[in-house]
């Protein structure tokens, strides 16, 4: 299989490349919002599918900030990314009440079906297998998210369903 | 007239396919000619029966779960679904799991369109905000603090002290601060209250505000609640329009999102995260109270106290303070979670044993195993053994343990739980969460993996153990906040309570 290109990843995804027109559109939105980094690097993320290196002088200029501070705002959360994910991103429960009910050992057979590690992409960059801790779903584990949907309960069919969803 | 068939709406219902069953009821009904009315609400708790269809009667409604959509076509195969019905439950009130609820925060979740405020203010809603207009700043702040409310986020602090700290500090702006960073895993009860009863969080954040003098919230959501993000957004819009927010109100609401870092559940990292900065602790003093967001005079409450408040102002301080234990007062909602055989949302009064809540209410595991251990209180709690099963779900119970009852979150293990593991996992998680701002947490947390790494493997057992305690003293008295403090907790729970995961002969052999 053929290594995509993160920019041909990028068309798939339907999502358009850094333009800092379009980065300025954002900023803009958020003028006057007390503490609005958060929600810029949100909506940042919305646009391009990832918080864009070019973008964050950017941001800094407009919020007054060092470009170490945006960089190191960006770099703390573990939901900005500063590439592209896959097409689908599955988010998978490691947290307690999905080990109760045997999640590790499931999270474990969705990695080897898709061939990657945690936070890693398909080679046809359909998937990104990410972690998470806790989906509020406790009582209806093993949980997961996919693309923004909740889905409990899972089972090893499961695999074959977001297999097949992701195809 | 068409009858009114409710379905989940709750990220849980969601999660086991009720949109689909949504789909699925409107569909066969529109076929058939059946005039329904199909009304998304939020979710009971009751998640083994998810999704729980519920269809009203002219004896009240009758609860049909878990449904499938493939039940569907039999459900409505004569008309309206018959109590004959395989999947039918009966009334949920008289569910035994729901019966023996003392429901008071989570009073109409479940049963009301969450969207509807004419349905809110139907069944009780907007009383508090009235009475605390009646009652004036000063006298809200005292009712609240004579209903012994205690922070739910898990410090326990009194909620009316907090309060009347803030109204006390003279400023030029003052904030009321939602803490919705749901992070501990089993826990689900601000998420519910989101997409199922927003209205009664924007009421008790209005009587904060008015209570205080602040004119500016936030509720701080963590972004892996999509759905309970999207509702009270929608919530919000809809309590502006009718003046209940706004200019004329003299309060304004926003939503915030996290970025996935559990630390900011803390409240000072949380404050940082609002001000659009890394989600770093901050050194106290200055309390949140005197120098809170953006250095202003901030009440910062977990959702589920703020919730707390409109029912203990509407129904009066006695009224809550009556239920409880010691100095444990009012309700928690307690969620069972896990491998629990009715895992759900469990509200009542304080001082319900452990086990109790596992066995009795719970129904033991899921798996059908003995359940073996218990963490109660998120990742920062300790696990419980069968022989602790008699303590009291009450905050100095639980404290008096070396536990904590955090946001009340259940979660239970069957005898195939390896506690050497779920020790290991304490310090990971805390090694992958640490905002690395104090180095007990920060560095701590890492070679407390690696040292549980070798005690895993068989490495001189003994020593490593001695290392590994001797370490989570450092943790729980040098680190900034909870995150490090208390991560000593589940670990120090399971080498105390659990000794024999720790020394395995066959893993000694296995790594010689």
């Amino acid at each position: 299989m053929a290594v995509v290109r993160p920019v041909a990843i990028l068309e798939h995804l339907n999502m358009p490349a850094w333009s800092e027109a379009q980065g300025n559109d954002i900023i803009r939105r958020h003028a006057g919002r007390e503490g609005a980094l958060l929600p810029i690097l949100h909506d940042m993320q919305a646009t391009f599918g990832h918080v864009p290196t070019p973008a964050v002088p950017v941001i800094a200029e407009a919020l007054n900030l060092t470009r170490a501070e945006v960089h190191g705002v960006v770099s703390f959360y573990h939901d900005f990314r500063d590439k592209p994910a896959g097409r689908h991103v599955l988010k998978l429960c490691r947290a307690e009440a999905c080990q109760s009910v045997n999640g590790e050992r499931l999270a474990r057979q969705f990695l080897d079906r898709f061939g990657v590690e945690w936070g890693g992409t398909t080679p046809d960059g359909r998937l990104t297998i990410e972690a998470t801790y806790c989906l509020g779903l406790c009582a209806s584990g093993p949980s997961a998210m996919l693309d923004g949907e909740v889905i409990g309960r899972l089972t090893k069919d499961s695999i074959d369903d977001i297999a097949r969803e992701v195809g | 007239m068409a009858t009114r068939i409710f379905v989940p709406r709750d990220a849980a219902a969601r999660a086991v396919g009720a949109d689909k069953v949504a789909a699925a009821i409107a569909e066969e009904t529109k076929r058939k000619g059946i005039a329904v009315e199909i009304v998304r609400t939020g979710s009971r708790g009751l998640f083994w029966l998810e999704p729980l269809v519920e269809v009203e009667t002219p004896a009240g409604r009758i609860g049909f779960g878990p449904v499938a959509a493939k039940d569907v076509a039999s459900l409505f195969a004569d008309g309206l679904p018959a109590a004959s019905h395989a999947l039918c439950v009966g009334r949920p009130e008289e569910i035994p799991f729901l019966k023996k609820q003392t429901r008071i925060t989570f009073a109409r979740c479940g049963i009301i369109d969450p969207l509807s405020l004419a349905d809110y203010r139907a069944h009780g809603g907007m009383r508090g905000l009235e009475r605390a207009r009646s009652l004036g700043p000063a006298a809200t702040v005292e009712e609240v603090t004579k209903s012994g409310l205690r922070g739910r986020g898990g410090a326990g602090f009194p909620t009316g002290i907090k309060w009347k700290t803030v109204a006390d500090t003279a400023a030029d702006r003052k904030y009321i601060v939602c803490n919705a960073d749901e992070g501990d895993s089993g826990t689900y009860a601000d998420r519910m209250i989101m997409e199922g009863d927003p209205f009664l969080l924007i009421e008790g954040m209005a009587i904060a505000g008015f209570a205080v003098g602040a004119t500016k919230g936030y509720i701080y959501i963590r972004s892996e609640y999509p759905d309970a993000i999207r509702v009270m957004e929608r919530a919000i819009v809809l309590a502006e329009r009718e003046g209940l927010l706004g200019a004329e109100a003299r309060f304004d609401l926003e939503v915030r999102v996290g970025a996935g870092a559990y630390v900011c559940g803390e409240e000072t990292s949380l404050l940082e995260s609002l001000e659009g900065k890394r989600g770093q602790v901050r050194a106290k003093p200055p309390l949140p109270a005197h120098k809170g967001l953006f250095g202003k005079p901030t009440v910062i409450n977990n959702l589920i106290s703020l919730a707390t408040v409109p029912a203990i102002l509407a129904d009066g301080a006695e009224h809550y303070a009556a239920l409880g234990m010691g100095r444990s007062r009012g309700t928690m909602p307690i969620q069972l979670a896990g491998n629990s055989k009715y895992g759900g949302l469990f509200e009542a009064a304080f001082g319900l044993t452990l086990g109790e809540i596992v066995e009795d209410i719970g129904g033991g595991t899921r798996t059908g195993r003995p359940a073996r251990a218990v963490q109660v209180g998120g990742p920062l709690g300790a696990y419980f053994p069968r022989k602790l099963f008699d303590t009291p779900f009450d905050y100095e119970a639980f404290a008096g343990l070396d536990g904590l009852i955090g946001h009340g979150g259940v979660v239970v293990f069957d005898d195939t739980v390896d506690m050497a593991h779920q020790a290991r996992f304490a310090l990971e998680f805390c090694a992958i969460e640490s905002c690395g701002k104090c180095t007990p947490c920060r560095i701590g947390s890492v070679r407390g993996t690696e040292t549980m790494d070798k005690i895993i493997r068989g490495e001189r057992v003994e020593a490593n153990l001695a290392l590994v305690t001797d370490l989570c003293q450092t943790l729980k008295f040098g680190s900034l906040c909870a995150l490090g403090g208390f991560t000593p907790y589940p670990v120090m729970s399971a080498i105390r309570h659990f000794p024999e995961d720790f020394d395995r002969p066959r893993l000694k052999a296995a790594a010689e």
